[in-house]
């Protein structure tokens, strides 16, 4: 860990040198201090509260390459998979932390969908005004982020405009000699009455190790509508920590589903900060994992406001040796009269072996609200499964069958139907079984 | 078709099925009778596949196999149907997605190709029509939320759609109002044929009035303790069952 961390530093000495006239603007003095907090706070331990059921450890002893060359191409019949295909969508690809202009698909008619680097030169008052100021301060790897924040996608969406397709990013990591460190960095404005879907996934095609630390910032402006997807599905020996920040203003509504089924180890930093008043949000996630694997989701819904609404869901199913985190933190401040806050964690263990560790935290500080959360940890039902099995459907299928049945209500706000059907087919895929659950 | 012999089960030790005896013929509808706790109910779920009872004796031989060394679905694909006494609500599997999965999973079993879905659709609207069943029906979740009724109704639609060999009816009547009992006893005399049978496991003579039985059997304590024909039904209606638990007991 100490070893990556002095990289960390002779490398942000290099970043700065690259940067010439820039790093003396006030753009790079945000990533000069968010570099400076993770320099005197290190990287997370099993010390911190917010760490306790993870150990970063083993992610953290590779010697990470952190800038990796702008060499490679990739043909798009290698990441087609990684597409929805079935349906037109614009496109955002990063082949090593560089974009791909080949691959890509974006616009600027009516409104922006390109990349962090450009918005950085182009729009410096957009900089000005959403560059790390929906992260949490405290928090380090997303600091790591901030400080080497350079490339990654920008998405804004004017006012009262409805993106007519969804936007997908895609990461890939392709190195196959040295094991990398990648940063993307994302922004997302959803400007007052806009709307769109956008799908984030990485992927690696690598055989070594890859750590990617990605942070998103989001801002959903009065009346704005966004649906985000995650697809956490990445090779074995790729490692994921996401950091992810949104920041809701009037009557806007946010729907993000972090979906995971892959990888060596995965951890959500989610956050929703409720800035003003009438805003939805809704946090889902579907957890299917098995082997070694880790999923670790940390949430916070802030309501700082009255008359905000948030609801959140997650399943998991874990098979195996797997083992995963849900730390839901639901904070109801003094002010924030008339909050309604849902909760729930679901989980379903099928090893002795296989493990979760789950707590709700509901720190409410305001008496006129209604706030709930619930969670199990259980197993399969026996009596349905006999009840399957004896009208012809052998064990593997109507096992898959119950623990589908267990995990879909988390698709409940996947709006579009060719992910719907990817996701499907995915679950399916994680069952070791070939049935369409959909009908 | 079916041959019961000296079958004794237990479960957690504890003795429920002393030796039963039984051959079911196709074309024949039996009736199995008896009062709380005779066993009934572990002979349905024996024949079906339930794991968690032992079979510590005897054999139950089906069209020639010992159905004892099968699985609960193999048993299915046998032909083999048992409409559950409390059928499980499954939250998240919708009734259609079910019988499709049943259906094709049986199917592949057999070495048959899937169901064409519009082949499967007229199928299900023409079942469905017999047991008086609504379209909605087929879009929510597998008996949530299902009146007992509807439950008992669901059971019989599966047993149209998966057409069995030998259809194992464990107390479908209880639950069922006059009108629902007539329909699905109506739709189970539909489906019968010379070439399957049907066991119906009831408590009183009811069902029986609409789904007449070819035998009629007493079982007590574990043991079938007396068989006759659909009049053995009407005599314990009137008499009830202490006179014949009085001859096990001497």
């Amino acid at each position: 860990m100490e070893a990556l961390k002095d990289k960390l530093e002779s490398s942000f000495l290099v970043l700065e040198n690259e940067l010439n006239g820039e790093a003396e603007g006030e753009i790079h003095g945000r990533r000069r201090e968010a570099f400076k907090r993770f320099v005197d706070k290190g990287f997370p331990t099993k010390r911190d509260e917010e760490w306790k059921y993870t150990n970063l450890k083993p992610i953290l002893k590779h010697d990470y390459r952190i800038f990796a060359k702008d060499d490679r191409t990739v043909d798009f019949s290698t990441i087609k998979p990684f597409f929805l295909n079935d349906v037109d969508t614009y496109k955002l690809v990063f082949i090593d932390g560089y974009y791909s202009s080949w691959l890509s698909e974006t616009t600027h008619q009516g409104f922006d969908i390109c990349t962090f680097s450009n918005m950085l030169s182009k729009y410096q008052d957009v900089a000005q005004q959403y560059f790390a100021k929906a992260l949490p301060k405290e928090e380090s790897m997303a600091a790591v982020n901030t400080a080497f924040a350079r490339e990654g996608a920008f998405i804004r969406i004017k006012k009262g405009v409805t993106v007519d397709k969804p936007v997908e990013i895609i990461f890939i990591t392709t190195d196959q000699k040295v094991e990398t460190l990648a940063q993307p960095r994302n922004l997302v404005v959803v400007e007052e009455n806009a709307e769109v879907s956008i799908l984030e996934r990485h992927q690696s095609l690598s055989a070594k190790p890859v750590l990617t630390n990605t942070a998103t910032e989001i801002f959903a402006l009065r009346d704005s509508r966004l649906n985000y997807y995650k697809i956490q599905n990445d090779a074995k020996n790729a490692s994921l920590i996401d950091s992810t920040s949104v920041k809701q203003y009037r009557g806007s509504n946010v729907s993000l589903g972090t979906f995971s089924f892959g990888n060596k180890f995965i951890r959500n930093n989610l956050n929703f900060f409720l800035e003003e008043e009438h805003t939805e949000s809704h946090m889902d996630g579907i957890t299917v994992i098995d082997k070694d694997q880790t999923v670790d989701h940390h949430t916070l819904a802030d309501h700082k406001v009255p008359h905000c609404y948030s609801d959140e869901l997650y399943k998991g199913i874990y098979d195996e040796n797997a083992h995963g985190v849900f730390n839901g933190k639901v904070m109801v401040h003094p002010h924030a009269q008339k909050t309604n806050a849902f909760q729930q964690n679901n989980n379903i263990l099928l090893t002795d072996k296989a493990s979760i560790d789950t707590k709700p935290q509901l720190e409410i500080f305001a008496d006129d609200v209604q706030c709930s959360h619930g969670c199990t940890i259980g197993q399969l039902d026996e009596e349905a499964m006999f009840y399957l099995q004896s009208r012809g459907i052998p064990e593997k299928e109507a096992k898959a069958l119950l623990l589908y049945a267990f995990a879909n209500d988390g698709l409940r706000n996947v709006k579009i139907p060719a992910l719907r059907k990817k996701l499907n087919r995915q679950i399916a895929k994680k069952l070791n079984v070939n049935l369409d659950f959909e009908l | 078709m079916l041959k019961i012999n000296n079958l004794q089960a237990e479960i957690e030790g504890k003795s429920i099925l002393k030796g039963i005896d039984l051959e079911v013929k196709p074309g024949e509808v039996h009736a199995i009778m008896g009062p709380n706790g005779s066993g009934k109910s572990t002979l349905s779920s024996v024949i079906a596949g339930r794991e968690e009872y032992e079979v510590t004796g005897g054999n139950i031989d089906f069209e020639g196999e010992d159905l004892l060394d099968l699985g609960a679905d193999e048993r299915a694909h046998k032909g083999i149907f048992l409409s559950f006494q409390y059928p499980v609500e499954i939250p998240g599997v919708t009734v259609t997605n079910f019988i499709k999965t049943a259906i094709n999973e049986t199917r592949k079993a057999r070495g048959q190709e899937t169901m064409p879905a519009n082949v499967m659709l007229k199928m299900m609207r023409e079942k469905m029509s017999l047991l008086e069943i609504d379209n909605a029906f087929l879009s929510r979740s597998l008996n949530e939320g299902f009146s007992g009724g509807e439950k008992k109704r669901n059971e019989i639609f599966q047993m149209a759609m998966l057409e069995p060999k030998l259809a194992i009816l464990d107390e479908t009547d209880s639950g069922l109002d006059i009108d629902a009992l007539r329909i699905v006893a109506n739709g189970v005399n539909k489906l019968k044929s010379k070439n399957n049978a049907v066991i119906v496991i009831t408590h009183y003579q009811r069902l029986l009035e609409h789904i007449v039985p070819d035998y009629v059997h007493v079982l007590y304590k574990g043991k079938i303790v007396k068989s006759g024909t659909k009049d053995l039904a009407l005599e314990l209606e009137a008499k009830g069952y202490d006179w014949l638990k009085e001859g096990v007991e001497a």
